[in-house]
């Protein structure tokens, strides 16, 4: 007998931590059945009366495992035939229900969480501290380490999307040994746009105008597109100056209140110091203009941005 | 009750289409009714569709008058999008459906709510339509303004311009059809300026009320370059939600219905190529039009913070015109004291750059930083 109760309940937002849910309760069921079979639905296209067709006792005995996907958005006969499901758990199949969150289906969902079905949350990973906290623990998983300056690496290369942050720590933790290093991360990804961004932006916030204009200058004749750069450098200035705005307090707690990690708090308060809030919020309007300008309100974007990378550089200087 | 009885504010508009509707000398195949957001431009055109299709030309209690703008009269055709623009596939099946007679009343009436959202090519598609009337077709394009639709189009049709309705005639309306009190409506009515829809919510929604108040009452919280960051955030995340919480339910109904269109196995592991494509196509247009919903919520919002600092250089000037605001005269007044007229008038100047820059796609929320922090430096009231 397996582990795995009849009802299986993968709730959140996170697609990628709901798939590796389903993957590994399929995985846990396989254990005890190694031929169990996989039916997957899909909650909007759902027809009338297929749960109770795939759960039904099978002539051959083998265990059934239905994967019901977007139970969100499913239809109403689907979210009836759950209620019903849950009154009545099946004997020799597993149902595996996935919810993305919001309103719909909560008679469903409660009625779920009434039959004791095993709830499995996939919470959003959104802010960089649970996405930081996220590729630790990909590391842990793997009895792999990865130093606190490596992760903030690669969520300045990589960390926008998830699924990609994890293809990343997958290949790290494949193609290396022992513990990643910055320096690794770097060789990996650091040609990628953001990782540009992010120097140049670095450069900028600390007042090195010659060190900022060579890597965007050399970003830029290498065919890298000024939009993104002047995404990075709004969201660089804008926790300088939230950091700074909330005053003291330690990082570990700072950064439960902005959504950000340690390592950014103690980052973004370095840079901080050499700033006041009136030259800070002149070097936000400034990069405001250029994103205007890039976007087509002005003529010439590598020009606009390399102004804003100026005139950032002149508001540190003072 | 004649079918115009919800066009407010509009007789000269109502007087050319009926007479249009009265004299066939009078009338065309193709108008073009323009008029700025919450004037009616839609509202016009279905009473224009009624009255057309009406034996006594409208007299909107008859069969023909009541389905024509229910919107479920076999001849009476709406294109209305949501925030995409309008495809070649639509236009075609427009111009298609123009070739046709109508199948039980008068005139086959093909309405496109926002011709300015037809792409190029889908301009093209509707052209020999409109260059080559059928008998007993008539379209009726809508837009914000003559300036937004393609001008192929534009020099095809008659133009009909709506104006902004009084405000006396948008609380008329929303008391006599919605039920509300006269006094709520007008409050509501002129805080919306004249935008029909926006003021029925005002007056009914405590939601979007409060999310005005609190729009409102912004610049007087800024102190510091962290109270323009949050208030600028606030605002941002408040229309994010306000968009996702009207999309999210059409979304999967939409997406629901796309499988069945398409035949799709739901049991299927993966889905056919063809498949995945059209949703994923079908999830770009949805994203797009929750990322406009957005901006269109944020643009609201910008636009009752403008009229804060106006009604408080009116209150400078002593003049007597009415304040938009009036229900906030006393936070009017202490802006007013607080700021001479050339802060109110920089502080206009950035609310009205930054729904330049966000119109031309500029990260919503690096505009409103940029102008939370104009608006602080330029200086707030005393709380
Ligand atoms: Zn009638």
């Amino acid at each position: 007998m397996t582990s795995v109760p009849p009802l299986v309940l993968i709730a959140g937002p996170e697609q990628v931590l709901a798939e590796r849910a389903v993957e590994s309760t399929l995985a846990l069921i396989r254990e005890v059945d190694a031929g169990a079979e996989v039916v997957r639905l899909d909650g909007p296209a759902y027809e009338p009366g297929a749960l109770a067709l795939h759960t039904s006792p099978s002539l051959f005995g083998g265990t059934t495992v239905v994967v019901v996907r977007d139970l969100d958005e499913g239809t109403d006969d689907l979210l009836e035939e759950v209620v019903a499901l849950a009154a009545d758990p099946p004997m020799d199949a597993h149902v595996v229900l996935v919810h993305k969150g919001g309103n719909r289906g909560k008679r469903a969902l409660d009625a779920l969480k009434k039959a004791k079905a095993r709830v499995i949350e996939a919470p959003a990973v959104k802010s960089d501290r649970d996405k930081g906290t996220f590729v630790t623990g990909e590391f842990r998983v793997a009895r792999r380490r990865i130093a606190p300056d490596a992760v903030h690496a690669l969520l300045e290369a990589v960390g926008k999307d998830l699924r990609e942050l994890a293809a990343a720590c997958a290949q790290l933790i494949a193609d290396t040994t022992g513990t990643v290093e910055v320096e690794t991360v770097e060789r990996y990804y650091g040609g990628r746009v953001e990782a540009t961004g992010f120097r140049v932006a670095d450069a900028a916030v600390a007042g090195n105008a010659s060190e900022a204009l060579r890597l965007l200058r050399h970003a830029l004749s290498g065919g890298l597109d000024p939009v993104p750069v002047v995404a990075v450098l709004a969201s660089q200035l804008r926790q300088v100056a939230r950091v700074a705005a909330a005053g003291r307090g330690s990082s570990a707690s700072l950064a439960k209140e902005l959504g950000m990690a340690p390592w950014q708090i103690d980052r973004a308060r370095r840079a901080a110091a050499g700033w006041d809030g009136i030259r800070l919020g002149r070097a936000i309007q400034a990069v405001a203009a250029a994103d205007f300008e890039v976007k087509g309100g002005g003529r010439d974007p590598v020009y606009a941005v390399e102004r804003a990378v100026l005139t950032i550089c002149r508001e540190r200087q003072g | 009750m004649s079918v115009w009885a919800d066009v407010v504010g509009q007789p000269e508009v109502v007087d050319e289409l009926q007479r249009a509707v009265d004299d066939p000398a009078r009338m065309t195949h193709a108008w073009l009714l323009t008029g700025p957001p919450g004037s009616g431009r839609s509202t016009a055109a279905r009473a224009f569709a009624a009255a057309l299709q009406c034996p006594q030309g409208g007299c909107g209690e008859c069969r023909e008058c009541r389905t024509a703008l229910d919107g479920s009269h076999a001849d009476v055709t709406v294109l209305a999008t949501q925030g995409l623009s309008i495809q070649v596939k639509d236009a075609r099946e427009l111009a298609a459906l123009a070739q046709r007679s109508p199948q039980v009343g008068q005139w086959q009436v093909i309405i496109i709510e926002d011709a300015d959202r037809l792409t190029e090519r889908a301009a093209d598609a509707l052209l020999k339509a409109l260059e080559e009337p059928v008998a007993r077709t008539v379209w009726v394009l809508c837009a914000p303004s003559l300036e937004d639709v393609i001008v192929t189009i534009r020099s095809r049709s008659r133009h009909v311009r709506l104006r902004i309705p009084s405000v006396e005639a948008v609380a008329e309306l929303l008391h006599r059809r919605d039920g509300i009190e006269l006094d709520t409506a007008r409050v509501a009515a002129r805080a919306a300026q004249s935008h029909v829809g926006l003021a029925r919510r005002l007056a009914r929604d405590e939601g979007a009320r409060s999310r005005r108040r609190s729009t409102l009452a912004l610049p007087a919280g800024l102190r510091g370059l962290g109270d323009a960051l949050r208030a600028a955030a606030d605002l941002d995340t408040l229309a994010k939600e306000e968009s996702a919480s009207s999309t999210g339910e059409r979304d999967a109904a939409e997406k629901a219905r796309l499988l069945e269109q398409l035949g799709a196995d739901p049991a299927a592991r993966t889905q056919p190529p063809y498949i995945r494509s059209q949703v994923a196509a079908l999830e770009r247009d949805q994203k797009t039009r929750a990322t406009r919903l957005s901006r269109d919520v944020i643009d609201r919002s910008l636009v009752d913070l403008l009229s804060f600092y106006r009604d408080a250089l009116v209150v400078q000037w002593g003049g007597p015109v009415e304040l938009v605001n009036a229900d906030l005269r006393m936070s009017v007044q202490d802006l007013a004291n607080a700021l001479p007229p050339e802060a109110l008038v920089q502080a206009m100047d950035a609310i009205g750059t930054a729904r330049e820059r966000i119109e031309a796609n500029v990260a919503p929320l690096l505009a409103l930083e940029a102008m939370m922090i104009s608006l602080q430096a330029v200086g707030a009231p005393m709380t």
